[in-house]
């Protein structure tokens, strides 16, 4: 019987162990120094919004990991001596592994602003991150204004977050439209007015100088680059994406890049030493992801996978196809395949594109230019059925099929007006005009 | 200012923002409709009792729409939840358990002391709150209030008057609107306007909702009221056949067709109720394994007490001589055993592997019933079971379960347990129809592949008190028989992953460990046996 140690208890650490207990008799320890109890990092906005409590956001009961034998340590790992396999916790105590899974997250991206380090000056990532948000901005008293810094999922998010409270954003988006690295013009666009439409001030093409502090050592205003602007506010959110948490890791000699380098089978250079979630970092990215993915999906799918290795199924991590979804205030989006933005898309991609002509619907298809093979699909307010989608680009349906069968992939409730036909027109009205 | 001081607030609970100008005036405008009924009740002599009722009633609607106006009109559509854990009254705060008290008394009141409300007994004329309800008594039925109809009314107005606030808060969402509309015209014409009108045609026919059927009505099958059908010609008899069909042919097939959903959240009255006055307090239920064990036993205990009560009560106004009526004592407990009997051979020889362990309790609850039977066979006389009173077990389940399970715990309690506690713990109706929905219904939710995030406000959501979240994030359909279909779940998903069908019985039910998105081969392997 090994001891397996897991440092991490997110969706990719706790998969893993989950997994490992239903393939074997192994011992099995999980380290946070978070929480007691594995929770749902993406319902934390909840949390702060009313919708749930803490305890809501654990997707097991606490009785859980005791009947599944799962021990659950609270501890902040320090050092890993990997030569006699041994963890030292910032107590001091020591603890021996067989095998050791570094499940270990992401860290908010901090770029050297001055003042970035001030009171009131903060990510939302972590269980501490929604604690000081609560002691930061309670009401709109204590938070005159919010700043945040970063136009990505979690920006939007705490926009969302402090508006339920009444509290005044402004959201500050370096690009000139909202999260258009990714997201073809036209959806940003919609994103854009969305956002507006909820109150909030987006500044796009605008970057932070600094974060001015009071006499008290808090965040009191910030300047903007463009125009050095002051804006006073009393909260500054930091949300200019996440890299991987693995400081602890400098001196243990396993290959750090931004993240634990991991090969195919997410085993580090150290043997019996692995890495999966948002910290691993692929040596070769996967298709065409990124060789590192910080999405809940892929950390669940690595531990999936890993689990399989630790009991002496060694295999590869093999996604299949990409898949994705998030929340914009109101607006549900959802993702199948490969859409690029025009930023990032090459020369073959072309998009056909439908939005709805007064309310917050629309949808981007991807396909190759020449073969008119089907690549992917964005849907914003509509939602799709993942299954279909996965089929067709196993079977690597063209457009037309596509577009044509889309009908038989609406997932949404019943009773709902269905878009397809006119999507449908809206395509072939297109290709006759080109 | 938020006069917390503890520094990790988001344990503890923020406070609640002030509420609008607007939203204090609609307050204020509701609460003197309801303080208009307080005077009433309290014998203030009101001069013009008709005029008085319309006044407080429109006023108790009025102020409901204004507060839902400024409620949900105010903001783009879209899930509309925030506070809901702050607001002392939908979080078990000071005001949650000061409604819940309010509302339990009011309920034993009116079960057990009717006549502090003023009804009138031994003819004279009704007093104080029932006496205001008079005038709109006479223009339905032509004769005077009782507490029921006050009660009705009441009911009636809290269903329209939330419902319409339900609807602007689902008014991105059809299935939620096309369902209230339902629950609210099925109180409105089926339990309110259509008895009274009845009544007027032909008063012997006793008051009868018709989708309120048996068990759910555990008086339906009472003597007096069988009587009564018999005695008042072709009308009683067809009401009295429509009883019988809706529970072994109608209900049945629709619930096959659409799961129990098409009841207990689209017509059912306590379903309306739950609904539209309750739904701010649906993420109140308990989501717990052991709440979850509670109510089978719970419901299904209830379930049994009915079935045995029912045919008890039947069997004592039967005859003993099949010369004079074929339909005698003994045949009719035979048939009610040879009925349960063939429900249980043929889910134990068709659905046996989909029951697992529960097949045992299955077991215990149809053995229990056809033990009852048998002693009702060798202890039973004209009014006599077991050796007590046929009546008393009638009054017995009338008073623990009909009046003081579904209403003082299953509505007084709305702020505590939950807007489906009697739904959930005691409705034998919806162990019934539960049943049916569990072993042959097409009806499912269904979850979208990978995309779950494991949120939670899927179980938030639920009345219900399921872990829909458990069932999402393996990829499995929820097939639950608790189920009222209310859709809630759907559209509070952030990510899409969840969708009220119905579908084909073929892998209605599908377990996985590999959730779609990974590596098929890894996919095969471990879902392999599922």
């Amino acid at each position: 019987m090994k001891h397996i140690v897991i440092i991490g208890n997110g969706i990719a650490g706790v998969t893993a162990a989950r997994h490992i207990r239903k393939l074997s008799d192994n011992k099995i320890t999980i380290i946070s120094a978070e929480t007691d109890h594995f929770f749902s990092r993406t319902a934390l906005m909840y949390v702060y919004m009313g919708h749930m409590k803490y305890e809501h956001t654990k997707p097991y009961e606490d009785y859980f990991w005791k009947k599944n034998r799962i021990d659950l340590k609270r501890a902040y790992i320090k050092q890993v001596l990997t030569e006699n396999k041994t963890l030292v916790t910032s107590e001091g105590e020591k603890m021996a592994y067989d095998s050791l899974i570094i499940a270990t997250g992401s860290k908010p991206n901090k770029f050297g602003w001055p003042g970035q380090d001030l009171k009131g000056v903060q990510g939302l990532y972590s269980y501490q991150d929604l604690e000081k948000l609560e002691a930061n901005a309670p009401d709109k008293e204590t938070c005159n204004r919010a700043v945040i810094v970063g136009g990505g999922l979690i920006g939007i998010e705490m926009a969302e977050m402090l508006r339920s409270r009444n509290i005044p954003v402004t959201f500050l988006v370096r690009e000139d439209s909202f999260w258009n690295g990714v997201l073809p013009a036209g959806e940003s666009g919609l994103i854009n007015k969305h956002i507006l439409d909820h109150h909030i001030d987006l500044r796009l093409g605008t970057n932070l100088k600094e974060i001015i502090s009071d006499e008290n050592g808090r965040a009191k205003a910030v300047v903007i680059a463009e125009t050095g602007e002051e804006l006073p506010c009393n909260v500054v959110g930091l949300t200019a994406g996440v890299s991987p948490n693995i400081d602890f890791l400098k001196e243990s000699g396993i290959e750090l890049g931004r993240g634990v380098k991991v090969n195919r089978f997410l085993e580090t250079n150290i043997k019996d030493v692995y890495a999966i979630g948002d910290c691993a970092e692929q040596h070769e990215p996967i298709g065409m992801r990124r060789p590192i993915e910080a999405v809940w999906y892929t950390g669940r799918m690595m531990g999936e996978t890993l689990a399989q290795t630790i009991c002496g199924n060694r295999i590869e991590y093999k996604p299949g196809h990409w898949f994705n979804s998030a929340k914009f205030l109101d607006i549900e989006y959802q993702t199948y395949g490969w859409v690029f933005s025009e930023r990032s898309k090459s020369e073959q991609e072309v998009h056909f594109h439908w939005m709805h002509p007064e309310e917050d619907k629309c949808i981007t298809v991807a396909y190759e230019k020449d073969s008119k093979l089907f690549l992917g699909i964005n849907t914003f307010g509509i939602r799709m059925r993942h299954e279909n989608f996965d089929k067709w680009l196993t079977e690597k349906r063209n457009v037309d099929y596509v577009i044509k069968h889309l009908p038989e992939a609406n997932f949404d409730p019943e009773f709902y007006k269905q878009f397809e036909n006119q999507i449908l027109a809206a395509y072939n009205n297109q290709l006759q005009t080109v | 200012m938020n006069s917390k001081t503890n520094e990790s607030m988001s344990l503890a609970k923020p406070n609640a923002q002030d509420i609008s100008t607007k939203k204090k005036v609609a307050l204020g405008i509701g609460f003197t409709g309801l303080f208009i009924l307080v005077l009433a009740l309290a014998n203030v002599n009101l001069p013009n009792n008709g005029i008085f009722l319309a006044l407080s009633l429109g006023l108790i609607i009025a102020g409901v729409v204004i507060y839902a106006r400024d409620e949900y009109l105010t903001k783009l559509e879209g899930i509309k939840n925030d506070e809901a854990w702050f607001k002392s009254i939908s979080s078990r705060g000071t005001w949650g358990w000061v409604l819940g008290v309010v509302l339990t008394l009011f309920y034993i009141v009116l079960y057990f002391f009717a006549e502090l409300l003023g009804l009138g007994t031994d003819g004279e004329p009704n007093t104080g709150l029932i006496a205001l309800f008079d005038p709109l008594s006479q223009l339905l039925s032509g004769r005077n209030a009782s507490q029921w109809f006050v009660y009705g009314t009441l009911y009636t107005v809290a269903i329209v008057a939330f419902g319409y606030k339900f609807m602007l808060k689902y008014r991105h969402n059809r299935y939620q609107q096309l369902r209230t509309a339902s629950v609210m015209f099925f109180q409105m014409a089926f339990a309110f306007l259509i008895p009274e009108f009845m009544y007027r045609l032909n008063s012997d026919v006793p008051y009868n909702d018709i989708k309120n059927m048996w068990p759910l009505n555990y008086y339906a099958f009472d003597q007096w009221r069988v009587d009564q059908f018999i005695n008042s010609g072709t009308i009683g008899m067809a009401f009295l056949i429509f009883g019988i069909l809706s529970i072994f042919v109608i209900s049945p097939f629709l619930t096959y067709k659409y799961g129990k959903r098409w009841y207990c959240s689209w017509v059912c009255g306590c379903g309306g109720l739950a609904e539209t006055a309750g739904d701010p307090f649906r993420h109140l239920s308990s989501k717990k394994m052991s709440a979850w064990k509670l109510e089978r036993w719970l419901i299904h205990t209830v379930l049994v007490f009915s079935v045995v009560m029912t045919t008890a009560v039947i069997y004592t106004y039967l005859g003993y001589d099949a010369e004079k009526y074929w339909f005698n004592k003994d045949n009719f407990l035979i048939f009610v055993g040879g009925f349960l009997t063939l429900v249980f051979v043929v889910i134990m020889v068709f659905k046996r592997h989909e029951l697992g362990k529960d097949a045992r309790y299955g077991a215990i609850g149809y053995a229990l019933v056809i033990v009852s039977l048998i002693a009702m066979h060798y202890t039973g006389t004209t009014n006599e079971v077991f050796y007590l009173p046929a009546s008393g077990m009638r009054s017995a389940y009338g008073f623990y379960i009909g009046s003081i399970f579904s209403g003082v715990i299953g509505t007084g309690f709305y702020p505590i347990l939950g807007n489906r506690a009697w739904c959930r713990f005691g409705c034998p109706m919806a162990a019934v129809l539960g049943f049916q929905q569990r072993m042959f219904s097409k009806f499912r939710i269904t979850t979208n592949g990978g995309q779950c995030i494991s949120c939670g406000n899927c179980s938030n959501s639920c009345e219900m008190g399921i872990d829909v979240r458990a069932y999402a994030q393996k990829g499995e359909n929820i097939v639950r028989s608790s189920c009222v279909g209310c859709g809630v779940c759907s559209a509070v998903c952030p990510r899409g992953v969840l969708k009220l069908e119905n579908g084909s019985l073929e892998g209605r039910i599908n377990p996985t460990d590999v959730l779609l998105g990974n590596d098929v081969d890894l996919m095969k392997l471990m879902n392999a046996d599922k």
